[in-house]
């Protein structure tokens, strides 16, 4: 039964589909025409994505932001007279799928998710440009790269929480299939299996914890002459009307569905975000990644478990996320510091981009963890802009080690000459990476740090030793260090590889970059100043997205 | 007192895919009779889409009564024609088709009409297992079943591996049905009823110690268990299925054990009710806490040891068995659920585990039957290159493989959410978690499995694989029934169950 369709995001969503069963149907042999099907695939994916990011509409979806925080207001004065508002989606398809099980095909955008649509497409159309020299079985390394990118649309389109994690999973075997196959072939047996397993292990996790969630919140729905469902907008009725504050199971008061299952979602998701201590699978999948893959799982993978951990955890269960998120907050804290000091002691190249992710992902789930507007803006800013970034580095690296068939650093150098678009892209990139004003980073990592420094706008919970503004305080000035040891690691890795002596004894041969590569290199760049210099563009649409979720933490 | 319905055409209705299967046995047997030698191949064909056509026939048909219990009662009580019985029969028919078509390609037994008609018997026996409802009746249909097993899985005469996994597993199911037959006459013996409604509402009203009851329930679950291969009852599932020829395998390890949940699920409801489901009767005694803990107990014994003991296996056929140990331990954790809560997810997750199990685990050995008569080896590291010998074959394995898995959008996910969802209904978030780390572990074998036909050389990748045109239906089918019931036909499927489930409530 169809509710409402606007078919755009179900559109987007099953053009790579369409897209990769087309590639299995023709001959493996004619490389060329399975290149242009998956760059066409692609491309239409990132003209729709286009249209859903400057078609979201900021105001309405701040009008629609205004009447839930103020209705939010009025039932925190009057806890017995619970109005019920429903979260805002745009584009919004919503038919009957499993019924019986209260699942619907819900596909939405909010002001978090439509970027990071946007930031899939560039991706996936990008990565499908730097593979363009792929040889080996093509046919299927396309259909697995547009099956990847079709399961990463489907969580952040998706509102109904089954589709989430239906989606979820089906974006993890894809990657297994194209780090295995194509991978290093070092290493990519070991890290593609602990890649899997770690994130496979989480999202059950969160899974499990997400069905407490559903049977703790049908009761409350059939009050409201709903049903049992997974559909995000009920089961965020269903937290309005306290369903997750009730004790998880009776006699154990202190222990609320919230406080009791928020660390399985949250931590769950944010093993993907690369959360330490589970962050140890992804320098190593980003290393036997192809370009591609590290691309895409290194810029969009990895915020698939930072938004569904802010979708499912925080957004859901708020009460507990006031009380885990401060000690979260000291998980991100070493994310982000020795991540950053672990990218400074590599000495392979495409490793030190690997920790460098991990440091910054910290940043994101910092954000998260600050639980107030700016920080949680800046986290979804993070979000876009670490996506890019971390796409442009990947490509780079992997232009020169197609050339150089090395990747230690102290045996390369004096690249700016021969792959001069290269070393470009990569400066500006390392720039981003320190949070250089005028680019993207110091746009969402400034505010991350604004909102660090506020803290929360709550007082802290009971027996929370620690006083608010300290706490966070001192998490701020120990998180700005990760930005110094950031600028060092970016700095000796330019240095070293870029600039330098050129040994052409040892690499006699280095051809230039295709102009599909130079296409790939100069849209990823072009967002990243874009962004940087007029950052009203996206942020406005990411605050729209949070302040609903602020007011759930107590903010305004 | 529950009555019996003595309509004559319900009657007929109830039984009549078993008296079709029997015509369907008698005439594979005449035409292996009167057909020239060179045709007898087509047997296969007969037998085979025969049992489809019965198959799409019952599924298509909406056949179950209407009425009460007593109206569904038929044959002076023997069988409960209901929507679980439909369900599973279906899926136990479906998979004696599938294996009848991949027999065709086993040089030594394509063409022996009386195999295929000892495969319908057995199919025969666990289609009556599905109505069973008489302590008679439970015997009788497991004990057909079982010894056409016998017979089938030592079929292979001069093999020896195949001889003694027929011997190995006679000996196992002869002892255990013998514990098995001593509890139900205790049962008997208790309330002096065999029809299983009957004899709960009797014993759920009747003083008896619990000692008695406990001895009496763990007795008649051991066979259960033989037949699902079950932890600690597990021990023959490896050697037989390694030694058995392959189709027999496919049969043994999908209708069997499909046969065996839904007669579970009927047995320990009707005659170990919950005190909610019979509380209109006075001084009711709830003895359903024991299977409850013991299912929960075999449960995680069977999952934890299938996937610990999978994980060191080097042939595909032992793998797979210890794979479909850890699955019977999964859908244990749906028998847990049922009597906590009586909403019945737990019964319709069995049921819709099982049908997309039975489809899965016929893909699977399948794709092993064609890859062992092309190069001779069940080994999994003879698998190499197969990514490249024949692209199809390997998708189809990983497909199967996936869905085991659990990963969409394979039918498997579907299958191991709805069983987690019913464990933690039923207030055993803990054994989810348990199910989770074992899901975990379980993808590590089959994702090394997946690594070994796409990743790994070997010297003969540039020789394909022929496919024969039986296998291709075989494949076809079950291939597209695992996708499917994982995206589109989710719906149909699990109002199927869940009607299913509810018949299985009514006890009164």
């Amino acid at each position: 039964m169809v509710i409402t369709f606007s078919g755009v995001l179900t559109g987007i969503l099953f053009t790579p589909v369409i897209g990769a069963i087309l590639i299995l149907l023709l001959n493996p042999e004619r490389k060329d025409e399975i290149r242009t099907v998956a760059a066409m695939t692609t491309g239409i994916t990132l003209l729709l994505a286009l249209g859903v990011f400057f078609g979201y509409n900021t105001d309405d979806a701040n009008a629609a932001a205004d009447a839930y925080v103020e209705a939010r207001d009025a039932a925190a004065g009057n806890p017995d007279e619970v109005e019920t508002v429903e979260p805002y989606f745009a584009f919004e398809d919503h038919v009957k799928w499993i019924e019986p099980l209260g699942i619907s095909w819900h596909l939405g955008v909010d002001g978090i998710s439509a970027p990071m649509v946007l930031l899939t497409a560039l991706a996936g159309f990008t990565g499908v440009l730097i593979s363009w020299g792929i040889e080996d079985r093509t046919r299927e390394f396309m259909a697995f790269f547009l099956l990847l990118v079709a399961g990463v649309f489907g969580v952040f389109v998706a509102v109904d929480l089954f589709v989430l994690f239906f989606f979820y999973e089906l974006a993890i075997f894809p990657m297994y299939f194209l780090i295995v196959i194509w991978g290093w072939v070092e290493t990519r047996e070991y890290a593609a299996m602990k890649l899997t397993l770690y994130i496979l292990i989480g999202s059950v996790v969160a899974l499990v914890g997400l069905l407490a969630v559903y049977f703790k919140a049908g009761p409350v729905l059939q009050d409201l002459g709903r049903d049992y469902s997974f559909d995000f907008v009920d089961l965020h009725v269903a937290a309005q009307h306290g369903a997750f504050d009730t004790p998880f199971l009776s006699g154990w008061s202190a222990a609320t569905t919230a406080k009791l299952w928020f660390p399985a979602i949250f931590l769950g998701f944010g093993v993907l975000a690369g959360v330490w201590p589970f962050h140890n699978w992804s320098p190593d999948g980003h290393v036997a990644a192809p370009t591609a893959v590290s691309m895409i799982h290194a810029g969009v993978l990895m915020k698939l478990g930072a938004f569904a951990a802010l979708r499912v955890g925080v957004q859901l269960l708020p009460e507990g996320a006031k009380v885990h998120l401060p000690w979260i907050v000291f998980l991100t804290l070493i994310n982000v510091v020795y991540g950053a000091l672990i990218a400074m002691r590599q000495r392979d190249f495409k490793y030190v981009i690997g920790f460098s992710s991990v440091s910054h992902m910290g940043l994101v789930s910092m954000g998260f963890a600050t639980m107030n507007l700016t920080g949680m803006t800046g986290a979804g800013l993070q979000m876009f802009s670490h996506g890019v970034m971390t796409a442009l580095f990947f490509a780079a690296v992997g232009m020169v080690y197609d050339r150089a068939h090395t990747r230690d650093i102290p045996s390369l150098g004096g690249f700016v000459n021969k792959l001069p678009w290269v070393a470009v892209a990569f400066i500006i990139g390392g720039f981003v990476s320190m949070g250089m004003p005028g680019l993207s980073g110091f746009v969402a990592e400034f505010p991350i740090f604004i909102g660090l420094w506020d803290g929360p706008n709550f007082a802290p919970p009971d027996g929370f030793i620690l006083d608010n503004f300290g706490y966070y305080g001192i998490i701020a000035i120990v998180a700005a260090l990760g930005i110094i040891v950031t600028a060092a690691y970016v700095l000796r890795v330019v240095g070293q590889v870029f600039f330098g002596e050129f040994n052409a004894e040892r690499f006699p041969d280095v051809p230039p970059i295709t102009i599909f590569d130079k296409v790939a290199l100069g849209m990823l760049l072009f967002w990243l100043v874009l962004l940087g210099v007029y950052p009203r563009l996206m942020a406005p649409m990411i605050e729209s997205g949070v302040r609903p979720i602020v007011s759930l933490l107590g903010g305004g | 007192m529950v009555g019996f319905s003595t309509d004559a055409q319900a009657s007929v209705i109830a039984i009549l895919p078993e008296i079709l299967m029997v015509v369907l046995a008698i005439v594979v047997l005449v035409l292996d009779l009167v057909w020239p030698r060179e045709r007898r191949r087509e047997l296969g064909y007969v037998a085979g889409f025969g049992l489809l056509a019965l198959a799409a026939l019952l599924w298509l048909l909406d056949l179950s009564p209407t009425g009460g219990l007593s109206d569904q009662l038929l044959l002076g009580g023997m069988v409960r024609h209901d929507d679980l019985s439909q369900i599973f029969r279906v899926m136990v028919i479906l998979a004696g088709a599938l294996s009848c078509l991949i027999s065709m390609g086993v040089p030594s037994i394509r063409a022996k009409g009386d195999y295929y008609a000892i495969l319908i018997i057995s199919v025969i026996g666990a289609s009556l297992m599905s109505a069973a409802a008489d302590l008679i009746m439970i015997f009788l249909a497991m004990e057909t079943t079982s010894i056409s097993l016998y017979m089938l899985a030592g079929y292979l005469r001069n093999d020896e591996r195949s001889t003694e996994a027929g011997l190995k597993y006679f000996l196992f199911g002869a002892f255990t049905s013998a514990i098995s037959l001593y509890g139900l006459s205790l049962v008997y013996g208790f309330t002096g009823e065999t029809n299983i409604y009957r004899l709960g509402r009797v014993l759920a009203t009747t003083d008896l110690t619990e000692a008695s009851v406990a001895i009496a329930l763990g007795l008649m679950i051991v066979g259960f268990a033989f037949k699902i291969s079950a932890v600690p009852f597990h021990f023959w599932t490896p050697d037989v299925y390694e030694g058995a020829p392959t189709p027999i395998t496919a049969l043994l390890s999908t209708a069997s054990k499909a046969a065996a949940f839904g007669l579970l699920l009927r047995v320990l409801l009707a005659v170990f009710p919950p005190s909610s489901l019979v509380a209109a009767l006075d001084n009711v005694r709830d003895y359903s806490d024991l299977w409850v803990q013991l299912a929960v107990v075999l449960s995680v014994l069977t999952m934890t040891l299938g996937n610990v003991l999978a994980l060191v296996q080097t042939n595909i056929k032992r793998l797979l068995a210890y794979s479909s140990i850890a699955q019977a331990g999964y859908a244990l954790m749906g028998v847990a659920a049922i009597a906590t809560v009586t909403s019945g997810d737990g019964a319709a997750a069995v049921a819709y585990y099982m049908f997309m199990y039975v489809l899965t685990n016929t893909l699977a050995f399948g794709v092993v039957i064609i890859f062992a008569n092309t190069t001779g080896s069940e080994a999994i590291g003879d698998f190499a290159g197969l990514s490249r010998r024949s692209p199809l074959l390997a998708l189809a394995m990983t497909l199967a493989l996936l869905s085991l898995a659990g990963v969409p959008p394979a039918a498997g996910f579907i299958g191991k959410f709805l069983l987690f969802r019913a464990a933690v209904d039923a207030d055993l978030s803990w054994l989810a978690l348990v199910g989770v780390i074992n899901v975990i572990i379980g993808l590590y074998y089959y994702l090394t499995i997946v690594k070994v036909m796409y990743v790994d050389r070997s010297p003969d990748d540039g020789e394909p694989i022929p496919v024969s045109l039986p296998y291709g239906w075989a494949l076809g089918i079950s291939a597209a029934g695992v996708l499917l019931l994982g995206t589109f036909l989710v719906t149909p499927f699990i109002e199927w169950a869940n009607r299913a489930a509810d018949a299985l409530y009514v006890l009164l």
